[in-house]
């Protein structure tokens, strides 16, 4: 989930100039998504002005075995994201009692975003935050969903994503996505009728860093006792060890 | 079979003349703070105190020499150096040096000029080389482009990188120069350091 950080970073440093909205979401067969909620300038000048990002840890019954316990992967993220001034990780996902779908997951963080503004707005306050130039604005919020440019060609895989749960992600809510290696970008969305035709709501960010660093290779690197020192963040290896996690069961 | 006791970084001297490098300083505070958590690498300033800039060989000279002062001034004391990772606890064998670096190290080595014939041959002879694989470098390539390496293959080692990345030192300065964050590409101590020091800023007119 750390390589994820870094493609969200990168995001932040190119797209800014030019504007949109970034959220980010993991493949659905790995262990965090991440959404990214922002607000858009009234001066249609096209830009948006990230306020927030979400990272939310799938839910245990989704199913991956060599996920830890959503606990486990909750307090990890938090421990990465200590020093983030404007990422943060979200339990509900992982805290309901069954696997959410994807676009379940963004209507519930959309509705929490525009309860929070109206109980803003009805206080006479605006949504703190230390990149907002202009105090007040009144376009609605946007929430998007960042994720690496392979989401796109799961879109593809025969029953994994229900078509109208794709269509309400690219027309309501909208993707960006981060470029990853071995993975073309346009081919996917040529290739889908629903993605060309929201194409104007699918921003590609280019990553400034390319690096193969996954969190399953990460997980591989642990089960085989190997070092991950310098792929993730100290606390977080800590906090593996401690646990006992991403380790063969002993018979 | 080796087994890895220490490791060290050796910050260049200034007057290497490298201009987009911060003083070396600040450059071995630097990687002291990234080095804080390594149980067995350690930063050393002694080439960059020096009055000018020293050749490649010559570090790895000093620094196998005080290598074995230490094992000296060890044995003389009747105990072992101490590591975590030796299992047998004494050993007869001499310690061995070797320069790290990576494979695009071995292809600067074809450029008239830069490297001393006679430094080479020692480096690959008496110390050895550990090359870690680099995208867009051909390890095999290199070695068999020059005789000296070809000779001394048995002493150069290829390490292959398990998750290749293309962050570089140089793309780190040019986003700070950019005003770009950095953020997850180095440690926050680094980043705090370089914003309290005001490195890699555009000098302002």
């Amino acid at each position: 989930m750390f390589d994820l950080e870094q493609r969200f970073l990168s995001t932040e440093r190119i797209e800014l100039s030019s504007l949109h909205f970034i959220i980010y979401h993991s493949h659905p067969h790995s262990s965090s998504n991440i959404s990214l909620k922002t607000s858009k300038w009234t001066q249609n000048k096209g830009m948006y002005q990230v306020i927030e990002g979400i990272i939310s840890p799938v839910n245990d019954n989704y199913g991956k075995k060599e996920l830890a316990a959503a606990k486990h992967r909750v307090a990890m993220v938090r421990l990465a994201l200590q020093t983030s001034s404007w990422i943060r990780v979200d339990q509900w996902e992982s805290e309901q009692k069954e696997w959410i779908e994807t676009v379940k997951v963004l209507r519930h963080h959309y509705s929490e975003l525009l309860r929070k503004e109206a109980t803003n707005s009805n206080a006479g306050s605006e949504i703190p935050t230390e990149d907002i130039a202009t105090p007040a604005y009144t376009a609605a919020p946007e929430l998007k969903l960042l994720c690496g440019a392979d989401i796109l060609k799961t879109f593809q895989t025969p029953n994994l994503w229900k078509d109208e749960h794709i269509q309400e992600i690219v027309e309501k809510f909208g993707l960006v996505c981060v470029s990853r290696a071995g993975h073309d970008f346009q081919q996917y969305i040529s290739e889908s009728a629903i993605l060309t035709h929201y194409q104007h709501n699918i921003h590609l960010v280019k990553n400034v860093v390319q690096s193969d660093l996954s969190a399953t290779y990460v997980r591989q690197a642990l089960y085989q006792g190997q070092s991950v020192k310098y792929l993730i963040p100290d606390s977080v290896i800590s906090y593996i060890k401690d646990h006992d996690l991403y380790r063969e069961e002993r018979k």
